[in-house]
């Protein structure tokens, strides 16, 4: 198993998907799109060895329009030693996407954290809830519209140092 | 299935079973967090696991510090081996700017993360024997730990957060008292593990308590995501300093140990195999640094690295370079890497992406303790409720770096 074979591997199955494939730093990058994260990754661990899930985390791109969120998918082929990025995004309007703990179970926590802090919606989890934050909380504090300090405190402006 | 205790009419409002909390602060917990059980009986139903009680929103903190300041925050994540949380960032951003580290500085981080990997296996293996009943081997070990602080006091300065190293290398070159603190320890080490296996090894009493206790198959383990020992115990040979070398790892002699079971058991022969795995590694990079030009402490990384205090005062350049190091106005390119390290409980990873500003745009931590703690409720219900706190002892479980 190699990369190029993953890569024509999951193009052929996927051929609708209009899979972007990227390699930055030696490590392979895919971009999905968000409704078919669950087949891609059951093919991945069927097929292809992925049988090992590294990573689940998200991010916020306020500026892309229509595809704010991201849910980031690190995946690890033991067997032949190949580490790969699922790279999803969906909109912040309706930020659903499949949960993966039908085929990982330690997928549960890592979407419990990931939906804590952007709010990501895991269909099919069996008990999305907020992890680390309090239950109380009712916003996703990684979002990048929640500033680390108070905007309004006059001794922490940094024009000068910061952003 | 376990067979019930109490039986109850069935329409009754009453319990069969008894909701205890185990934690968040519970001397068997070592640290703050909670589990929820249902017991019956001796016997575990099922527990829930709460999480979050120290959690510090280091992501969130990350996004705004200038890259060098996000060091200490590291530390905090698993605090038993913090210098491996350490270097493990500074080899992340390394990564990403594409800087090529001297030999010897590899060799010198190589040791510490050694030694750091040693001392945190020595307290989870030490208080496994703590909760079994035997508090000696404890005590015993404990001194030898803190020689390994007493070695990072000499580098850094600080024992327990060490902050130790800088972008590039180390922000000063080993002492000579240091030095000869790493040979005594040296020296003196296995007489001292060998004891510890002869206290707890063949012991009739630990291993009546541990072996059978918490047990995961390799399968299911892999599906839950663990790594580190607690994997390695199950008998799944993965490891991150050899799948995907960093530091010249590649360049040591030295063997995975495995266990078969899954168990408590395992997980503590593991770990002490690790141990002397670790010990063979900083003799091989102690020979190695032998002949090598003992001056070289730091990458030539100008952006990056402090220059000379007495070069500031007097050069340019050194002043520049220092103002935007202190001032962190070091841009880094825009990019995205994942860089991960060997640490103490399993695979410590980094997903780093850079819009090429001062500070990191995302910052995320793979922690290993989250990911295998959500694995305890499968491990031990069913079991006896004394061999949930040895499990929870024996995956090594820190807080600092369960809630990030």
């Amino acid at each position: 198993m190699t990369k190029e074979i993953i890569q024509e591997r999951l193009n052929q199955a996927f051929s609708g998907a209009a899979l972007q494939w990227a390699e930055p730093w030696g490590m392979l990058e895919c971009t999905i799109p968000a409704d078919q994260n669950l087949a891609i990754v059951t093919f991945l661990f069927q097929e292809l060895g992925f049988q090992f899930l590294t990573d689940i985390t998200g991010i916020h791109y306020p500026e892309q329009e229509g595809k704010e969120l991201g849910i980031i998918t690190h995946l690890h082929n033991l067997k032949d030693n190949i580490r790969l990025r699922l790279k999803a995004f969906v909109p912040v309007a309706a930020p659903d996407i499949h949960s993966l703990t039908s085929v990982f179970s330690g997928a549960d926590w890592m979407e419990r954290e990931t939906y804590d802090f952007y709010g990501i919606n895991f269909v099919g989890h069996h008990n999305l809830k907020r992890i680390l934050n309090v239950d109380e909380m009712d916003y996703f504090p990684m979002r990048k519209e929640y500033q680390m300090e108070d905007p309004t405190r006059l001794d922490k402006d940094d024009e000068m140092f910061g952003r | 299935m376990v067979e019930k205790h109490i039986q109850l009419a069935e329409n009754s409002v009453e319990k069969e079973t008894t909701t205890i909390n185990l934690g968040p602060t519970h001397p068997a917990t070592h640290g703050i967090f909670q589990n929820i059980m249902e017991i019956d009986g001796e016997r575990v139903i099922k527990t829930e696991m709460t999480v979050g009680y120290i959690h510090r929103a280091f992501e969130k903190i990350a996004e705004r510090r200038p890259y060098s300041q996000i060091t200490p925050l590291t530390d905090r994540l698993n605090y038993c081996s913090a210098p491996i949380n350490n270097f493990g960032w500074h080899m992340t951003i390394e990564k990403l700017v594409g800087l090529e580290v001297p030999k010897r500085v590899d060799y010198l981080r190589v040791i510490i993360m050694e030694l750091a990997r040693i001392a945190d296996h020595l307290v989870c293996n030490s208080v496994i024997g703590v909760d079994t009943g035997a508090l000696t081997p404890f005590t015993y070990v404990f001194q030898w730990r803190e020689k390994i602080y007493e070695i990072y006091e000499g580098i850094c300065g600080s024992r327990l957060t060490t902050n130790i190293g800088r972008i590039g290398g180390f922000e000063r070159n080993f002492p000579d008292d240091t030095w000869k603190k790493i040979h005594d320890f040296m020296d003196g080490f296995p007489a001292v593990l060998k004891e510890f296996e002869t206290l707890l090894t063949r012991n009739r009493i630990f291993m009546d308590r541990c072996i059978g206790a918490g047990a995961i198959s390799a399968e299911r383990a892999l599906n839950w995501s663990m790594t580190g020992p607690n994997l390695r115990a199950t008998g799944v040979d993965y490891d991150v300093r050899v799948h995907s070398p960093y530091s010249s790892y590649n360049e040591f002699d030295f063997k995975i140990p495995v266990g078969s079971a899954g168990d408590v058991y395992d997980r503590y022969l593991v770990r002490n195999g690790e141990m002397w795995e670790s010990y063979r590694i900083i003799q091989q990079a102690l020979d190695k640094l032998k002949g090598m030009d003992s001056s070289i402490f730091h990458a030539d990384a100008p952006e990056f690295y402090l220059p000379e205090k007495a070069d500031v005062y007097t050069k340019m350049e050194a002043l520049i370079y220092h103002f935007k190091i202190v001032m962190g106005e070091t841009d880094l390119p825009p990019g995205e890497v994942y860089h991960s390290v060997e640490g103490g409980n399993g695979e410590l990873g980094y997903y780093l992406v850079s819009d090429g500003g001062r500070t990191p745009y995302r910052l995320h931590f793979r922690r290993p303790c989250f990911i295998y703690y959500q694995a305890f409720n499968e491990m031990v219900a069913g079991g006896l409720f004394s061999d949930a706190v040895v499990t929870l002892s024996s995956i090594n479980v820190i807080a600092g770096e369960l809630d990030a």
